[in-house]
């Protein structure tokens, strides 16, 4: 019975702790679904007397958030795609071949592991605008199609492979891309699963390169929407609105955090290598 | 196994090899040049790169602005970081074990991981707010009625810009912790608390070194984060008033987008991936040495 003091001090303060953290996120959605009518300075700052989805139908009515899910889904999806291609015939080559340069294929690849893509901001967008891609999903998704991370990740998992397998296989009349797809690949979801998740968790929040690749609604994903919608004229102070947009942009991926919430904590664990 | 030439290989590697070329290697190289041109779009005698040698760094390292910017940049890692290191930490060590409900705490914690770093300060916009913001109806709970416009006041949008970091990464890199101290050899835990070692002597002692590893990792990963995100400083203080909350990635997109200083803008850039290149090799040091 020693311990029952310290157990409720523990969840006190973890109480306490879990409500300071939770405010923000609480406090914007009830301020999205607080009434325009009802000012936020009159009465309480949370809990208005009434309910209303009014902001959420004026927000989605002032932006087009769905054009901007759709830029957000296929810039993602094609940054997935083209790394878990590129990446595994990469990795596969370095893995099971030897050949001239392959070291330095490897360390120039590794390169980009060292110095994140947001720092050469300013050559990128000259090179994405040269190629004619300017204010467009291509050209947002491009500098991210080959990846060091990836390459790396499946590499090591594919290094595991003892090489005389391969070689077997070979022998039998495997070609390569029997090889890769149904010996070497089955083997590395692991690899490939954290691939996913962490490309997906950064470029469905990546902000600043889709913001200074796009001038317009054709191409621009949430983040980039969002921002946009906050230095509206029109918007000013109507926090009620802001918080709806924020909201609409937020919450279905929240909601896939819920449900999934173990691949996503396996996810976020891998992408912290990057 | 094959003397002979094989195409196979390089043509497998190619695609990878030519992105991170052309949106890497070469970007690199392209900044290294530009840095040493004076380009600017939007003065008539500089449209066309005019060779300067350093002279982009010397009037950078002169121009009281520029340092401000490397100040801000400066005190905002080294308040942040140690204060995320400290704080994951001690939650990690609070939300691990078995205790009911302890997912429930867990998640409250992370839960701004998952937000857009834009989502997240537009939410805290509101919290910064003159009058009837909420951090100030907090701080007034305390008799607290001091400066009310935040993002506003030069001696305070820095400090709403940590505090907002704070709170989107304390959780992200208590996940760390938290990983290291469940694979860590419980047993080495039950021994040393059976040799009498107890509470925050087991906690120094035994768990902090077992997890040190875990520790420079984490770091690695506030550090790169702080300098790669700004998303926060677009959202809540535009790097004003005065510049006195710009950092430096934003202070880089001001040159080249709003200034149109390319020449700049490629100096600050050979700038910034030193200052990273530095930390990640001296951090690679520190780990070695540990290791040994």
């Amino acid at each position: 019975m020693r311990s029952r003091t310290p157990r409720l001090l523990r969840y006190l303060f973890l109480g306490l702790l879990a409500a300071l953290m939770l405010t923000p996120l609480f406090w914007a959605l009830a301020a999205s679904l607080r009434p325009a009518e009802i000012p936020f300075a009159s009465g309480n700052v949370f809990f208005a007397p009434a309910l209303s989805l009014g902001n959420y139908a004026k927000a989605l009515s002032l932006a087009p958030f769905g054009t901007y899910y759709a830029n957000t889904i296929l810039q993602v999806a094609a940054i997935i795609a083209s790394q878990l291609l590129f990446s595994s015939l990469a990795a596969f080559a370095l893995a099971r071949y030897r050949f001239a340069g392959d070291r330095i294929i490897f360390t120039i690849i590794l390169m980009q592991m060292m110095i994140p893509t947001a720092a050469l901001l300013v050559p990128n967008f000259a090179t994405i605008r040269l190629l004619g891609l300017y204010d467009s999903i291509p050209g947002i998704a491009l500098p991210f199609f080959g990846s060091a991370f990836a390459t790396f990740l499946l590499r090591q998992s594919f290094l595991s492979l003892p090489r005389d397998l391969g070689d077997a296989a070979a022998i039998d009349g495997c070609r390569w891309d029997q090889e890769l797809f149904h010996i070497y690949l089955p083997t590395a979801r692991a690899a490939l699963a954290s691939i996913v998740l962490s490309s997906l968790s950064f470029h469905w929040n990546d902000f600043l390169w889709p913001l200074v690749i796009t001038q317009s609604d054709r191409a621009r994903p949430l983040t980039a929407g969002l921002i946009r919608f906050t230095q509206m004229g029109e918007i000013g102070a109507q926090w009620g609105l802001l918080s709806a947009a924020t909201m609409i942009v937020t919450l279905p991926l929240f909601v896939a955090f819920l449900v999934f919430q173990r691949q996503f904590v396996q996810g976020y664990l891998s992408s912290g290598i990057k | 196994m094959g003397r002979r030439f094989r195409l196979l290989p390089y043509l497998l590697v190619a695609p990878t090899l030519l992105f991170v070329l052309a949106f890497t290697l070469f970007p690199l190289a392209r900044v290294l040049v530009g840095s040493l041109f004076k380009h600017r779009l939007n003065v008539p005698r500089y449209q066309v790169p005019v060779f300067a040698g350093l002279g982009n760094f010397s009037s950078l390292f002169q121009d009281p602005e520029f340092l401000q910017v490397l100040a801000n940049t400066g005190l905002y890692v080294l308040i942040l970081i140690p204060l995320l290191l400290a704080c994951s930490f001690l939650l990690a060590l609070l939300l691990d074990g078995q205790l009911r409900g302890l997912a429930f705490f867990r998640l409250a914690v992370f839960h701004p991981t998952v937000l857009p770093m834009v989502s997240a300060a537009t939410i805290w916009l509101f919290f910064f707010t003159p009058g009837y913001g909420l951090w100030n109806q907090a701080l007034r709970l305390f008799g607290y009625s001091g400066p009310q416009n935040w993002t506003g006041n030069p001696s305070l949008a820095l400090g709403a810009l940590v505090l907002v970091a704070f709170w989107k990464n304390v959780g992200f890199l208590m996940l760390f912790f938290l990983a290291g101290l469940q694979t860590m050899d419980r047993q080495v835990i039950e021994a040393a608390r059976l040799d009498g070692a107890g509470g925050l002597r087991l906690v120094l002692g035994m768990v902090l070194p077992l997890i040190r590893r875990q520790s420079l990792f984490v770091t690695t990963v506030a550090f790169i984060g702080a300098f790669q995100t700004v998303d926060h400083v677009f959202v809540l203080t535009q790097g004003g008033p005065s510049e006195t909350s710009a950092l430096l990635l934003y202070y880089l997109w001001q040159l080249r987008f709003e200034r149109l200083d390319l020449g700049r803008a490629n100096a600050v850039t050979v700038i910034m991936i030193l200052a990273l290149l530095a930390f990640t090799i001296a951090n690679f040091r520190v780990s070695e040495r540990h290791e040994k």
